[in-house]
């Protein structure tokens, strides 16, 4: 158990960068969920305001690093103090790229939109995307209740996204063999699809800073990796 | 106070000890002050050549420990201190000891620099003087010096170094005493709160002062800044109530404590 500060104002700051790591939290999902509905829909609107709402998410971990740091030099702060003040800003870094990665994916909405997505393709991307958006939930909930059991556990699943993401891959190469004209468009969706992936990443990645800022150790063992695109088509395979 | 007393000579000897032996070994500690049970069955190794934080709340028995490791303790009437405290393997407490020199091998800097009412030079040379470490006069003049240059204080007071010692700042008296307490040659140097009456400034000279004399001495140092604790030192023990709570790396203690109790006193929480 965890005893309140002696200075109440400590305590008010630590609860600032929580609430506001919560915040990007929801709009970072709000924007993948928007991307990825843009993208199947080939809804332009939706995908305009996913590029502006970048700008929120890019102000508030400013914001969290200049109160980081503020903290940090004022209150000295010690032991889990100082894991919670460097895992916030780890997070917000994190959480800033996710809302990085659904801006690139709305941006291709553009220029997906006229060709029209196979409807295997869509499902597949929607897939996944339902994967990393559990995911980063998940997470999101793990940072609020600070469980490491639990920040391992998301770690683990990040194994899913990948293997999915390969699968989707293979599946574009196809599609990319079958008619030149599919080159284009099926590029930008590889992009979005390697996007989402990489939201999984980020999602583990949070998971990690939780798990250290819980506990004080780094957590065992390798990462999971079922991404094997790297070295797909190539002459050896 | 043990039954090693028998082999235990009048002057305790000044072998090194091995890098892995520790320097200090305490078993045990009991201090009553009168009724009150300030320090309760505190064991702690202290390793050499290194430096030992104590830190914990106002009247923990931080002090009252680090006053038994040169039997300061031994001044108040109504202060008992049982069970085993060793230096080099060789009891303290052994009646045969003459507190006197324990005191010279273990020398102490206090909260509140307090140079002697005589010149620079003579707060560095009464100790080597009194102790018969000098010949000569230029055998004394040498000690001075080289007491200075370690205390990081020669080049401030080279050319005055027949003013008096209470016309320094105070973070340059809180080095003359450092100096004092060098000049014969310790083999630990306690010091008890040794910034709290320094500036900034001050006081990072004194810590850095610290970090060079760690070479050759091994120093223990009690302190109310988890921040100086967490620069100098370690190791770093915390007290709490008159019991030893824990005792780690100071690295570790400082970003990971096991006690709940150290959690809390060095994050500023309610305990």
């Amino acid at each position: 158990m965890t005893h309140p500060h002696i200075m109440s104002a400590f305590d008010e700051e630590l609860k600032y960068l929580t609430r506001r790591i919560s915040e990007m939290g929801g709009l970072a999902e709000q924007m993948v969920a928007d991307s990825v509905r843009a993208l199947v829909n080939s809804d332009l609107g939706l995908a305009q305001k996913v590029i502006s709402d970048d700008a929120i998410l890019d102000d508030a971990e400013r914001q969290i690093g200049e109160k980081a740091i503020l903290t940090i030099a004022k209150r000295q702060p010690m032991a889990s103090d100082l894991r919670e003040i460097m895992g916030s800003i780890r997070i917000a870094a994190d959480l800033e790229r996710v809302g990085d990665l659904g801006k690139n994916t709305a941006k291709r909405v553009i220029a997906v939109a006229g060709s029209g997505i196979p409807r295997k393709l869509a499902r597949g991307l929607e897939h996944l995307a339902e994967l990393a958006l559990v995911q980063l939930k998940e997470v999101l909930d793990v940072y609020a209740s600070r469980s490491p059991e639990k920040a391992n556990s998301i770690r683990e699943r990040d194994e899913e996204i990948d293997a999915i993401y390969t699968s989707l891959f293979r599946e574009l190469l196809t599609y990319m063999m079958e008619d030149p004209r599919n080159i284009t468009p099926c590029t930008h969706l590889l992009f979005c699809a390697k996007n989402i992936e990489r939201i999984g990443d980020h999602a583990t990645n949070i998971a990690e800073t939780i798990y250290y800022m819980a506990t004080g150790a780094q957590p065992q063992g390798e990462r999971p990796k079922d991404d094997t695109t790297a070295t797909m088509g190539s002459v050896t395979e | 106070m043990n039954n090693m007393s028998a082999t235990i000579t009048t002057t305790i000897s000044t072998k090194a000890p091995a890098m892995n032996q520790p320097k200090i070994s305490a078993r045990g500690v009991q201090v009553h002050y009168g009724d009150k049970h300030a320090l309760k069955d505190v064991s702690i190794e202290i390793h050499p050549r290194s430096v030992t934080a104590f830190i914990g709340p106002s009247g923990c028995g931080k002090s009252t420990f680090l006053r038994c490791l040169n039997r300061m303790n031994d001044t108040i009437d109504i202060c008992r201190v049982a069970g085993h405290i060793a230096i080099d393997g060789e009891d303290i407490y052994d009646p045969k000891v003459d507190p006197v020199q324990l005191r010279a091998k273990v020398g102490m800097v206090f909260q509140k620099p307090n140079p002697f009412p005589k010149t620079i030079y003579e707060n560095v040379a009464y100790g080597p003087r009194i102790h018969g470490l000098a010949a000569k006069k230029a055998d004394l003049d040498d000690i001075v010096a080289s007491a200075l240059q370690r205390a990081g204080l020669w080049n401030e007071v080279k050319d005055r170094l027949h003013a008096p010692g209470t016309g320094l700042s105070g973070g340059q008296q809180q080095r003359l005493c450092i100096a004092r307490a060098v000049a014969v040659s310790p083999e630990v140097i306690l010091m008890d709160e040794p910034c709290s009456a320094l500036d900034p400034i001050a006081t990072a000279k004194v810590e850095e002062l610290i970090h060079e004399l760690r070479e050759n001495f091994t120093i223990v140092i009690v302190t109310h800044s988890m921040q100086q604790a967490a620069r100098v030192s370690q190791r770093t023990a915390m007290f709490h109530l008159g019991n030893l709570v824990e005792v780690d790396d100071t690295d570790k203690i400082f970003t990971n404590p096991d006690d709940q109790r150290t959690q809390d006193y060095i994050m500023g929480r309610f305990g």
